[in-house]
């Protein structure tokens, strides 16, 4: 009875406890709109006369300012710009002359697509790479992925990207080394399309995700139950599948989500080498064209993302960690 | 303190796995190359000197021609100097406001510490490369616009971790004994708190150099870094991606370049074992 009351009173502290850190995360998001804001804020010179150029009548310029609302005080476009994301409406594209929300709604999907491919790609291969590690601990087999994975960690995206295109692309003719995507076409081909970007973005997650998944069976490996399996006579395929596998499946999926946020960064410099339409390549392309409503909206769909990984990976840690759930 | 820091280091070096000795060969090379190469270079790196483009290796153009007929060789010394010098250089000053700030928090009370960890939460919380994007989306990417710009956006990673040591320094003995003495702040934090998180610091920013060299060749192969006429290794593989088909050298010797620095850091940061955290 006792025992059941504490057992209700801790799952209701942890729910209080994931409830807070969702709660933070709200208001780091928040405070990062105000952050990218002021940081696009700081555009030197004026939008309305660069967008219209030298020709323009003092005129023309104030009806653009006056349109675009830079006419107001800063905070109070803040709380305008940020009542319209709330809304869903980001405002106008300068350069597509289309609303954001259309022009990113073409994109996004393309980009969610992307990931979730690499993620089924990555994760996977990683869990295999850090698991063979992990059992031949300090064996040859492990220092070799040892070197492998931390050199792939500091290697440029477009080395990886430019090699696979000379292998698969040009040398062996296998793939197209240029990523088109229309709407009509069928799984087969988006994938053969799409292979090069997907093994590129997913090689530096790999790594990543390798190196914390072996830690994370590294950590269990010294605990006593698992000398007591291994006491047993217990083989250590099975002590690592039966035994280490449940217990580590917390700091793993926080090395997943952890790992995955990499995919964030990687995939703007992938999705522009691989002319791919999705969400980066078109945050690079209102960078280059100063397109700020685009560029804020793009970033703050990247930071939800980044947040909400963060987010995952943070809980995942309070559940693992009887100790935190009691704090 | 630091006379006994250069003996100490010799003798890690010598101690080294080989992984580590082969990252420190990498990046004494790519030193060297960075401060000596433009004096060695056999062309101006400008200079269109061959009626070939995308010329293989040869004994004229030891790593053959560009897109345009410029020897590879020069170019690639001349946009090494780049990418080392604006990446050491941000990723020192990055590391030191992050330090600077971390030691004012820990020691400022308080408010200075809710208000800066928050801040830098929140920046931290926006991801390095969209970060970087937006900032040069406003300001533009002029060469120290993008030392600073690379600098801001890695000052929070350093913050955090820097935050993290003078903390737990904040509480030991000879500190307590230093504050009960009557000291300045300024004197606690730099003669008793930052000589004991040096090791650290310096692991830190060999990964932030790292990540700077990333993002800067990153950036300046999607043209947003650094402009004509001057080139970075990054600008040096865009310009000459078109010769990939031909599997130019033009095009793989500056990736290559770029990848060996960073790996070879890489390494030897991860064989000296000085580095708490993986990230």
């Amino acid at each position: 009875m006792a025992a059941m009351g504490q057992s209700g009173g801790a799952s209701r502290g942890l729910a209080a406890l994931i409830a807070r850190r969702i709660a933070s995360a709200a208001l780091t998001l928040l405070l990062v709109s105000i952050a990218i804001f002021l940081m696009a804020a700081l555009l030197p010179g004026d939008v309305a006369q660069e967008t219209l150029g030298q020709s323009a009548t003092a005129e023309q310029v104030a009806a653009l300012r006056r349109e675009l609302g830079l006419d107001q005080p800063l905070h109070q476009r803040y709380f305008g710009w940020l009542a319209a994301m709330l809304a869903g409406d980001p405002g106008q594209s300068m350069v597509a002359n289309l609303p954001v929300a259309e022009v990113i709604a073409q994109r996004l999907p393309n980009s969610l697509l992307l990931g979730a491919l690499c993620a089924l790609v990555a994760v996977p291969a990683a869990l295999a790479i850090g698991i063979v590690s992990a059992m031949g601990r300090g064996g040859r087999l492990d220092r070799a992925l040892n070197i492998a994975s931390l050199s792939m960690v500091a290697m440029p995206e477009f080395l990886v990207a430019t090699l696979a295109v000379l292998l698969f692309s040009v040398k062996l003719q296998w793939l197209p080394s240029i990523a088109l995507v229309h709407d009509e076409m069928g799984w087969g081909e988006y994938l053969r399309g799409c292979a090069l970007p997907i093994v590129t973005l997913s090689v530096v997650v790999i790594a990543q995700m390798a190196r914390m998944t072996r830690a994370a069976i590294i950590d269990q490996m010294d605990r006593p139950y698992v000398e007591m399996a291994r006491l047993k006579g217990l083989g250590p395929v099975r002590i690592v599948l039966v035994h280490i596998l449940p217990n580590a499946i917390a700091p793993i999926i926080n090395a997943i989500a952890l790992s995955l946020s990499y995919l964030l960064g990687g995939a703007i410099i992938v999705e522009t080498i691989f002319n791919y339409p999705g969400l980066a390549s078109l945050m690079v392309n209102a960078v280059t064209s100063r397109d700020m409503p685009l560029l804020q909206a793009c970033a703050m769909i990247f930071c939800l993302a980044y947040l909400i990984l963060m987010l995952i990976a943070d809980v995942t840690a309070i559940l693992a960690n009887p100790r935190l759930r009691a704090r | 303190m630091s006379g006994a820091v250069l003996p100490s280091a010799l003798a890690r070096a010598r101690r080294l796995a080989l992984s580590g000795r082969i990252g420190l060969a990498l990046m004494l090379f790519w030193l060297v190359v960075a401060i000596i190469g433009p004096f060695i270079a056999p062309y101006p790196p400008g200079a269109f000197v061959a009626m070939e483009v995308f010329e293989g290796f040869s004994a004229r153009h030891w790593l053959g021609t560009d897109y345009l007929g410029r020897d590879v060789l020069s170019r690639l010394l001349s946009g090494t100097r780049f990418t080392v010098g604006l990446a050491a250089g941000a990723a020192l000053l990055a590391s030191a406001s992050g330090t600077a700030l971390a030691l004012t928090a820990s020691l400022g009370g308080r408010w200075a510490d809710e208000i800066l960890s928050r801040l830098m939460d929140t920046l931290i919380s926006i991801p390095s490369k969209i970060f970087a994007l937006v900032l040069i989306a406003a300001l533009g990417s002029s060469i120290p616009l993008l030392l600073l710009i690379a600098a801001v956006t890695y000052v929070p990673g350093n913050y955090r971790i820097a935050r993290a040591l003078a903390t737990n320094l904040a509480e030991m003995d000879y500190v307590q004994v230093a504050r009960v003495r009557g000291e300045s702040r300024r004197y606690i934090a730099l003669q008793e708190m930052l000589p004991n998180m040096l090791q650290p610091l310096a692991a830190d920013l060999g990964l932030r150099f790292v990540f700077i060299v990333l993002m800067l060749s990153g950036l300046s192969f999607l043209g947003l870094g650094v402009q004509p006429p001057d080139a970075d290794l990054g600008s040096l593989v865009r310009e000459n991606v078109s010769g990939v088909a031909e599997g130019a050298p033009a095009v793989l010797m500056p990736a290559l370049a770029i990848a060996t620095l960073t790996v070879g850091v890489n390494l030897l940061i991860d064989a000296l074992g000085l580095s708490e955290s993986k990230r």
